[in-house]
């Protein structure tokens, strides 16, 4: 099938190897050059030190690195730092003004996307949308689980969209909403942590049947007063599932998807998300934004395995190669 | 997340003052996966063999600045980057003897997306 979508690669994915500096910022971009994809997206907080600043060497450093890889700057993920000071929420003005150093920063490295964090109010994005058509980087509010679609705040975001007509406002939506059983490395690691097997079992099976998760959660407490028990049952809270099918009436309105990843398995499968059926729906749709590998595993289990961020990333973005 | 990381069990010192050993540090990360502002940074808290310390006798050196916890408290600027080694600066008189210790650490981040503190610790034990 022709279609448009496009392949990018969150940095985020090697944040083991970046933090323990086995990896640097060329290294990063250099392997995921290497899979094939195109698309760069990069959280400044995570990668630049000393960021938001940015040197006029850095930034030539930057767009050589682009050349060199055949690689382009895609989407900055931002963060609205409201609780900056204790006792002390961030003013709106102060935090349009968070979201503009945001916005100049972009603009600089050359991304034409910006990742809002979920927290972010619908009136802050009204009021930014003028500043980010200035400087021709959209907005996206991270969609993010257990936040879906149809939530009622991505409502209030979306009639904002609607009211003011801006096309530099949008969605982007994390796949993790779309977690159809849950991760195996997640529950494999709650078990380490002295989680009882039978429980993990029974929360897995509810949560693949579908049961609402105030009823697993409801029931586990039942079973089990221990804290790690419990939590097990809240991994179905914030790890939800609904249908990939959501996204259609919305499409216009995706700047760009995070493809959330927590295992890829040998045989180019992800254990918990149907990419099959989420890469069928955005065909449907027509989605010419880039698919961004987002891999979130290594925090599941660096405790005891040696995390090798650079091939689950290879797995999902060849899993895309066949998919698209 | 990052929990196995927070300590650098090889990075552990006495401080020395005019020839008299007054408290000891060690080298940490920040178990997040960005940097942060120290004034997101909202404890640390620091147990030495059972022993937790207060925290005015605990500081902060990033970037060879070091920060008290109430100078933290008003520094949003000041970064704790993502995987830096920072060292955690404790006053405690004679330092630590030679030999095993086993020292906790508790951050407390202030992540203002989560709707409760996030709170990493870490156990080791350190050799002097």
């Amino acid at each position: 099938m022709n279609n448009k979508i496009k392949r990018g690669v969150s940095l985020y994915s090697y944040q083991e190897e970046f933090f323990l500096r086995k990896m640097n910022l060329e290294e990063c971009i250099a392997a995921a050059a290497k899979t094939g994809a195109t698309g760069i997206e990069m959280i400044g907080e995570q990668s630049i030190v000393g960021f938001p600043k940015l040197t006029d060497a850095f930034v030539d450093q930057w767009f050589g690195w682009m050349d060199k890889y055949g690689t382009t700057p895609v989407c900055h993920d931002m963060f609205l730092d409201t609780k900056r000071f204790k006792n002390k929420i961030m003013t709106e003005d102060e935090q349009v003004e968070s979201l503009v150093r945001d916005i100049k920063f972009a603009n600089r490295l050359g991304f034409k996307v910006i990742r809002i964090i979920v927290s972010t109010s619908p009136e802050i994005m009204e009021r930014a949308a003028p500043i980010a058509e200035e400087y021709n980087v959209k907005l996206g509010i991270e969609i993010h689980s257990p936040w879906h679609i149809n939530s009622a705040w991505m409502t209030r975001h979306h009639e904002v969209m609607e009211k003011t007509g801006s096309k530099y406002l949008g969605f982007i939506p994390d796949m993790g909403m779309f977690t159809k059983r849950l991760a195996k490395v997640m529950t494999d690691r709650m078990i380490r942590q002295g989680a009882d097997e039978k429980i993990v079992e029974f929360v897995c099976q509810q949560h693949e049947k579908a049961v609402m998760a105030e009823y697993i959660i409801a029931e586990v407490r039942q079973m089990s007063q221990r804290p790690i028990d419990n939590a097990v049952a809240e991994l179905t809270r914030h790890n939800i599932y609904n249908n990939p099918n959501s996204l259609l009436p919305f499409m216009d309105k995706i700047f760009h998807i995070h493809a959330k990843f927590y295992d890829m398995q040998d045989d180019y499968t992800e254990y918990s998300i149907p990419y099959k059926e989420i890469i069928e729906v955005l065909k449907k749709g027509g989605f010419d934004g880039y698919l961004s590998s987002e891999y979130e595993g290594n925090r599941h289990i660096q405790d005891v395995f040696e995390v090798d961020s650079v091939e689950q990333v290879r797995r999902q973005q060849e899993m895309f190669k066949r998919l698209i | 997340m990052f929990e196995k990381y927070m300590i650098v069990e090889d990075d552990v010192q006495n401080i020395v003052e005019n020839g008299q050993n007054t408290g000891f540090q060690f080298g940490a990360r920040l178990p997040y996966y960005r940097g942060l502002g120290l004034s997101m940074v909202e404890e640390i808290i620091v147990t030495i063999d059972g022993e937790k310390i207060q925290q005015e006798n605990v500081s902060l050196t990033v970037q060879d600045k070091n920060y008290t916890m109430a100078q933290m408290e008003i520094e949003p600027e000041a970064r704790w980057e993502m995987g830096e080694i920072a060292h955690v600066q404790v006053r405690k008189k004679g330092g630590l003897t030679t030999g095993e210790h086993k020292l906790h650490l508790l951050l407390n981040l202030r992540v203002s997306y989560m709707p409760f503190p996030s709170i990493r610790q870490s156990e080791k034990v350190i050799k002097l």
